[in-house]
């Protein structure tokens, strides 16, 4: 069997690191105005950028409500392009046989006249532009600003990966709900001094715990897994496409391994743990497709702790001595060294022709698995 | 030289090179596909005088953060196919990706690359019309046609209010606007119309917030100066023909080929990493369901037959079909087997996914198989339950795709059934689609899962299942996932691409010889006789709910003569005998016993019990495995 000391197969992996420089681009949906300067601290709730969306547009069908051509419209419109309107003031009006035809139109909603179309008859009211902030999302310094288009935030920090979250960016001080990785978070371990905090589970978390959450308001939850029933009782909606963020629950929800029960892997656990009390900010937004967007926790670090422990992210390639993570059933969860790199495709349990990787698990037992179905821990 | 011009020449000269090398007998090729999650490379030679596939290479596409660039996915990827054939192919003096053009002796260098691209969810479009059966049903086909996953489709009568149409606009972010409406020389309003609610909702382009969204026109003549002149400041209007120049003609190629322009021109251009890409390629890069399509097509007409292809794909699933000379291409989004796999259940409904399997296993387990494939979706079954579950998922999501297909597969109707959209994954009636399923003469199937089918046998039977055909059908697969790759090639190599589709990329898997009907277990459903070559017969009953698997090489041909019991079709119309010559292939000849729609028990031990005497008949699976779940039972 040939072998390879490194291997340029799919390995998938979250990044989960004590300590590293993270950067978060703050964009606008649109161009507007940077509020912070380069070398500037902000913190989570900074606003550092603004600008104004273009009010939504209220077509109203003149022609149609008067009961006129279209190409006479004008004439019974009583307003002019770019003039502003209130509520209930009369756009236009048809009186005809002596007041017995009495037709007017009114404005439902406030704004501008944006256009009258003499084709179609309709009128079309532009409403007020909408302010539309954002906010610094981590603690940090101004790296840099693209004018007019986003503000660039960095900091040292613990910064974990999750597989799929729900809802989107929120900080809080990070709360030990439980003791070990394996241990459920239960609805009884949740307390009202917990509003506003994110609480950290082990394996699973409850229908009963996330009712409970929502209803003492704290602001995340990070877990290893949770079951879909629940989640789609509390999201009120089935999930389909792993494209996740927008959920309007009242809390952010990170799911560190997956659906059902499944322990927090160690790594993750261990440095939430040493974390504790600090605040973090929290992102469930999720995509899984090209690029694979993952739901993210951030907890920026002290200077001093900064030297300690720096360590740069990086990608990690598979080699003989990697430290894995079996990532699908019948071995979820499992960790153990790399002790061979075939390059050829070889024959799994179920027939298919893979490349695979020659796993000793911690128990000792070797395993043959799909390298497709390893995450890397450590190098 | 200024540094300017140099550079112009050097670009220059890039070009006649490559221009030279398309026209030139190549020896090595290489094609990628940028898959919505992955990218795929293909490398092809000509080993003594014969086209071979040589290997393949996969890895993370890269067109969103982090790694924004696409041509680092494909580096990735073609460096597994160099690790696995050492043969040299980047130019790894260069650090922007380069490959050694053209094949400079040995394993060194290519001659040809090719590449299409679904990346970023492929080309999104939304669609607009006038009355929703007729000319939005057409700017739908005709946006299909050039491979795009349609996001909405919205019409004058399509029950929103115009306010409601405008709250759906304002967020979407399509690559490309289809606006149809009215025939030629008919009324103006109703398109102009929709027209204005485009203008007012201003929906912006998916990537870049900066350019401008493109419209193509494809309306009544009459009023392209109206929409020129309400869409000009905020939109970049292209004019074709129209669509439905008349009630009874329908005209998508000028607005599919002003599609695939615009694809190139515009959402290619401001991909991320494109510009480099297309700097490689010795073509025009293609989506990838209208280079998957563009195969199947090829195929049919040089056959002169009806075909169905399914390309089951991670994020969609896209059916082509050829009948009667007529092509059509659907891309059902969000029915994929990676990242939208948990809608392809939502869609389904978990008892039918459950009903394809025979042993015990509850919602829950079900649904923790599927969720966590569609939050790793790059991951493989390592046990026989889970695979059985992956297997059943595709047969829900061709099924529900072939539904979707079917939809746009009827004749052209000034006025017609009204349907809302949820109805699309419905069952459609035999009389509303002109696609006759006793006439399909091939079903072709493509994508990683069923290229990856540990067996043959099990292709087959997902196929079948799916699509449930009746009477005479052959049914072949996409060995390793090539069709999209053959069919960009076959723009500039169709001879190549047509040699190897035949050659490499094509498995025969058999026959499968059905009958429309229902009946009792164990009921008589056809007397069959098999007449082989050598003149030596084979005689059997095929039972209901049975079936029987006859192993017959593609090589041979048999000569099966099948005399059906009064309740069967097998497409000479019920109790009527019928008598073809036919192939066999990998699996053979199958002989489906099951009814039509596939006659699956109610009761759950019969249903196991049954399922396992179909795995057992077609060789699914190990016969240990199949035995250790029957004694579950």
């Amino acid at each position: 069997m040939k072998d390879s000391k490194e291997s340029f197969a799919y390995t998938p992996g979250l990044k989960v690191t004590p300590c590293t420089y993270i950067r978060r681009i703050r964009s606008l949906p649109l161009k507007g105005e940077i509020l912070v300067k380069k070398g500037e601290n902000v913190n989570f709730d900074t606003t550092v950028a603004t600008c104004c969306i273009e009010g939504a547009p209220y077509i109203v069908k003149i022609a149609e409500l008067l009961d006129v051509d279209p190409e006479e419209t004008v004439r019974y419109i009583l307003k002019k392009e770019g003039e502003n309107v209130s509520k209930g003031e009369l756009l236009a009006r048809n009186t005809s046989l002596f007041g017995l035809i009495n037709k007017k139109v009114t404005a439902e909603v406030n704004g501008v006249i944006e256009r009258i179309n003499e084709i179609t008859g309709h009128l079309t009211i532009r409403e007020p532009p909408k302010n539309v902030e954002v906010k610094a999302y981590i603690k940090g310094k101004v790296d840099d600003v693209i004018p007019n288009e986003a503000a660039v935030i960095g900091t040292y920090a613990a910064f974990i990966q999750g597989i799929i979250g729900f809802s989107g960016e929120r900080f809080g001080k990070l709360k030990m709900a439980v003791s070990n990785p394996e241990q459920v978070l239960d609805a009884d371990m949740i307390t009202e001094n917990d509003a506003g905090k994110i609480i950290v589970g082990g394996s699973l978390v409850t229908y009963e715990a996330l009712e409970k959450a929502r209803k003492i308001k704290v602001n995340g939850i990070v877990v290893g897994g949770a079951r879909m029933e629940d989640l789609e009782s509390i999201l009120k909606t089935r999930i389909g496409v792993a494209i996740t963020g927008r959920e309007d629950i009242d809390f952010t929800l990170i799911l560190t391994e997956g659906f059902g029960k499944l322990p927090m892997s160690e790594n993750t656990f261990r440095i939430l743990k040493e974390n504790e009390g600090r605040i973090a900010a929290i992102n469930g937004t999720t995509q899984v497709r090209a690029g694979v967007l993952r739901p993210e926790i951030i907890i920026p670090l002290e200077v001093s702790e900064r030297a300690r422990r720096e360590k740069e992210l990086e990608e990690g390639k598979m080699k003989v001595g990697s430290i894995v993570r079996i990532i699908r059933f019948p071995y979820f969860g499992a960790v153990g060294k790399v002790i061979e790199l075939p390059i050829e495709l070889n024959k799994i349990e179920t027939e298919s022709l893979v490349r695979v990787v020659r796993i000793e698990l911690l128990d000792g037992r070797k395993v043959l698995v799909p390298r497709a179905n390893v995450e890397i821990v450590a190098d | 030289m200024p540094i300017l011009s140099e550079i112009t020449y050097i670009t220059l000269q890039i070009l006649i090179t490559q221009k030279t090398l398309v026209k030139m007998e190549p020896k090595f090729i290489l094609a990628t596909d940028v898959g919505s999650t992955t990218t795929k490379a293909r490398f092809f030679g000509k080993i003594r005088d014969e086209w071979k596939f040589l290997s393949s290479g996969e890895a993370p596409t890269t067109v969103e953060k982090p790694v924004e660039d696409v041509t680092m996915g494909i580096r990735n990827a073609v460096r597994e196919v160099e690790e696995l054939t050492g043969h040299k192919i980047i130019d790894y003096e260069c650090e922007e990706l380069r490959f050694l053009m053209p094949h400079k002796g040995e394993n060194t260098g290519i001659d040809v690359y090719v590449s299409t691209s679904s990346a970023g969810g492929g080309l999104q479009m939304l669609v607009q019309g006038v009355v929703k059966s007729i000319t939005a049903e057409s700017a739908q086909r005709a946006a299909l046609g050039a491979g795009a996953i349609v996001m909405d489709v919205l019409s004058v009568d399509d029950g929103r209010d115009t306010y409601e149409k405008i709250s759906a606009l304002r967020f979407l972010r399509p690559d490309i606007v289809l606006l149809a409406g009215g025939i030629d020389g008919g009324t103006k309003s109703h398109v102009l119309e929709m027209t204005e609610i485009l203008a007012m909702a201003k929906p912006r382009p998916r990537f870049e917030i900066e350019f401008l969204l493109p419209v193509v026109y494809a309306g009544n003549k009459d009023a392209r100066e109206d929409v020129k002149k309400t869409l000009c400041e905020n939109f970049d209007v292209r004019i074709t023909d129209n669509l439905r120049p008349m009630l009874e003609v329908e005209k998508v190629e000028p607005a599919r080929d002003a599609i695939l322009g615009l694809f190139m021109e515009h959402v290619m251009a401001h991909a991320p990493g494109y510009e480099k890409l297309k700097k490689l390629v010795s073509t025009n890069i293609m989506p990838t369901p209208a280079a998957e399509g563009m195969m199947v097509r090829k195929f049919s007409e040089l056959k002169c037959v009806n075909s169905i292809g399914v390309g089951l794909g991670g994020a969609t699933t896209n059916v082509y079909s050829y009948f009667d000379g007529r092509f059509l291409r659907t891309v059902s989004a969000n029915l994929g087997m990676s990242y939208s796999v948990g809608n392809v259940l939502k869609e389904a409904n978990i008892k039918n996914v459950k009903k394809w399997t025979p042993f015990q296993i509850s919602e829950e387990e079900v649904m923790g198989i599927v969720y966590n494939k569609m939050i790793r979706p790059t991951t493989i079954p390592m046990t026989f339950e889970d695979l059985v579950i992956e297997h059943a998922l595709a047969r829900e999501s061709i099924r529900m795709a072939f539904n979707h297909h079917k939809y746009l597969a009827r004749e052209l109707k000034g006025v017609k059934k009204e349907r809302t959209i949820s109805d699309i994954f419905e069952e459609v009636k035999t009389e509303d689609t002109y696609l006759d399923v006793y006439r399909i003469n091939y079903i072709i199937g493509t994508g990683g899962l069923l290229s990856r089918a540990p067996r043959r046998s099990q292709s087959m039977m997902m196929l079948t299942d799916a699509f449930q055909p009746v009477g005479f059908t052959s049914l072949a697969q996409d060995s390793v996932f090539m069709m999209p790759h053959l069919g960009v090639l076959s723009t500039i190599h169709p001879e190549i691409a047509l040699h190897i589709f035949e050659k490499e990329c094509l498995i025969y898997l058999g026959t499968l010889i059905a009958g429309a009907g229902i009946s009792k277990p164990g009921a008589k459903v056809a007397d069959i006789t098999i007449e082989y070559e050598n003149g030596k017969k084979d005689n059997f009953e095929l039972l209901f709910s049975k079936i029987v698997k006859v192993e017959i090489p593609y090589e041979k041909t048999v000569n099966v003569k099948v005399y059906p019991s009064s309740e069967f079709n097998f497409g000479a119309g019920f109790g009527r005998n019928v008598e073809k010559t036919v192939r066999g292939g990998v699996v053979g000849l199958v002989f489906d016993g099951r009814g039509r729609p596939i006659h699956i028990p109610e009761d759950e031990k019969e249903r196991f019990n049954t399922i396992l005497d179909w795995y057992s008949s077609m060789n699914l699976y190990p016969k240990e495995k199949i035995e250790e779940w029957r004694s579950q039972l």
